[in-house]
């Protein structure tokens, strides 16, 4: 349960960062790239250290349970060859369906307005979910979001100031962050609804509890959206699937960038 | 090994820079945890600054450069999370160095009382005065944000409370 759970983490902070550098050289003024790019890199960072960790505990299993784990032939070729499973076998070579990230983390860029949305959802969250973390009954993982939040700390004032210079900017600005935010509420939902290997996690001290990070996430949104004279949508249906493997098309399109080299050209390094 | 001892070591890491920063060491920098000398080797445990900091392999490769200058070839790096690296763990003399450089120093204790929406007041390097103005939360690097004096109309670099 522990495996998964450690990958749930990794493969969040690695799926943003891709995303989030789609906005490298593309940013509206140079300041505004460099954010992005930073943040992007505070997140690919905190995959690796997440990834090294998975990698520890992967290697502890005994190898039959080891090839049970993922699909692709690319990984069970290693562990049949008894080559290091590593942190890049784990980004470069899983299969979609074996990535645990919520859909909120590869939803499309679109414009600036979505950016900051998916941006104050998520940042909220990490800087929540962290928070809680860094008292984890895990030595490692609670290291691990000691160091994130602060990072994240960064991130959630920038998408805070964000949304609300654009809710509360001009009547073109409100409309776009405020449809932004509509589009984007139905992927919160599924940070909020445990898996089986989260529950199990909490259970053991390790994962926090979702149900208080929801009430503190509701709070802290509510009181953004106020300021920013924007509305959060009324009770609505809401998207699920990433955290058990189940994507958007969106993912595939991500990896497919992300893992070109490794799976191309197998085992280059640059 | 013979005739070297931590104190030595130390002495020896005062000479690796920070490659992004290079007004300062990386002691300067208070990331170097703990070093340990053994008969045939030299240990040294740093923590990272920021996650994704590209500076610290960097670092690692600055380290094993300026032990292998003196002679010392087996050196392992070991990398310590917790607790996480914090500004407050910059020397006095490193925030000096930091300001002849040109860089506004880090200057409360990190995560003190700022709240989520407080700005700070940050003194220009330059002409000291605190009529500043950020322009950037981020910069070049993940350390630094991005201001300029409205005093002196310099723009300026901060090394960020972290």
């Amino acid at each position: 349960m522990k495996l998964p759970y450690i990958l749930r983490l990794a493969d969040d902070a690695l799926i943003i960062g891709q995303r989030l550098g789609e906005w490298t050289g593309h940013g509206p003024i140079l300041e505004q790239d460099i954010a992005l790019t930073n943040a992007a890199l505070d997140h690919v960072g905190r995959a690796r250290s997440l990834y090294q960790y998975a990698a520890e505990v992967f290697n502890q299993l005994p190898k039959e349970e080891q090839l049970a784990c993922f699909t692709s032939a690319a990984i069970q070729d290693k562990i049949r060859t008894g080559a290091v499973i590593d942190e890049d076998t784990l980004a470069y070579l899983r299969d979609g369906w074996d990535f645990k990230n919520v859909l909120l983390t590869e939803r499309p860029n679109i414009d600036w307005a979505y950016t900051v949305a998916r941006g104050l959802f998520l940042d909220t969250f990490n800087f929540l979910y962290f928070t809680a973390l860094s008292k984890s009954a895990d030595a490692t993982l609670a290291a691990i979001a000691e160091k994130s939040l602060k990072e994240v700390t960064y991130h959630l004032r920038w998408s805070s100031e964000w949304v609300i210079r654009l809710g509360d900017g001009t009547d073109d600005s409100h409309e776009k962050m405020q449809q932004a935010i509509n589009d984007t509420w139905a992927f919160t939902g599924e940070l909020f609804i445990a898996t089986d290997y989260e529950a199990a996690m909490t259970a053991a001290g390790i994962a926090p509890d979702l149900k208080l990070i929801q009430q503190q996430w509701t709070a802290r949104v509510q009181e953004v959206l106020d300021e920013a004279t924007l509305s959060a949508p009324a009770d609505a249906w809401m998207q699920q699937g990433g955290k058990a493997g189940t994507h958007t098309e969106e993912l595939g399109y991500i990896l497919a960038e992300l893992q070109f080299m490794q799976r191309t050209y197998p085992n280059m390094q640059w | 090994m013979n005739n070297i001892n931590e104190e030595k070591v130390y002495e020896w890491l005062a000479d690796v820079k920070d490659p992004e920063v290079p007004a300062l060491s990386i002691l300067d920098l208070g990331i170097v945890r703990h070093v340990a000398v053994t008969d045939n080797s030299v240990n040294v445990t740093i923590t990272p600054t920021y996650s994704g900091c590209p500076a610290m392999d960097v670092i690692s490769i600055g380290i094993r450069m300026a032990l292998a200058g003196h002679g010392i070839k087996q050196v392992t790096i070991d990398q310590q999370l917790s607790p996480a690296w914090t500004t407050d763990w910059m020397t006095e003399d490193g925030k000096r160095k930091l300001k002849e450089y040109g860089i506004a120093p880090p200057n409360r204790k990190a995560f003190s009382s700022l709240g989520l929406f407080e700005e700070e007041e940050i003194q220009c390097p330059r002409c000291d005065s605190t009529h500043t103005e950020m322009v950037s939360r981020y910069g070049p690097t993940s350390c630094k944000a991005l201001y300029k004096c409205l005093d002196c109309k310099e723009p300026f670099e901060h090394f960020k409370c972290h």
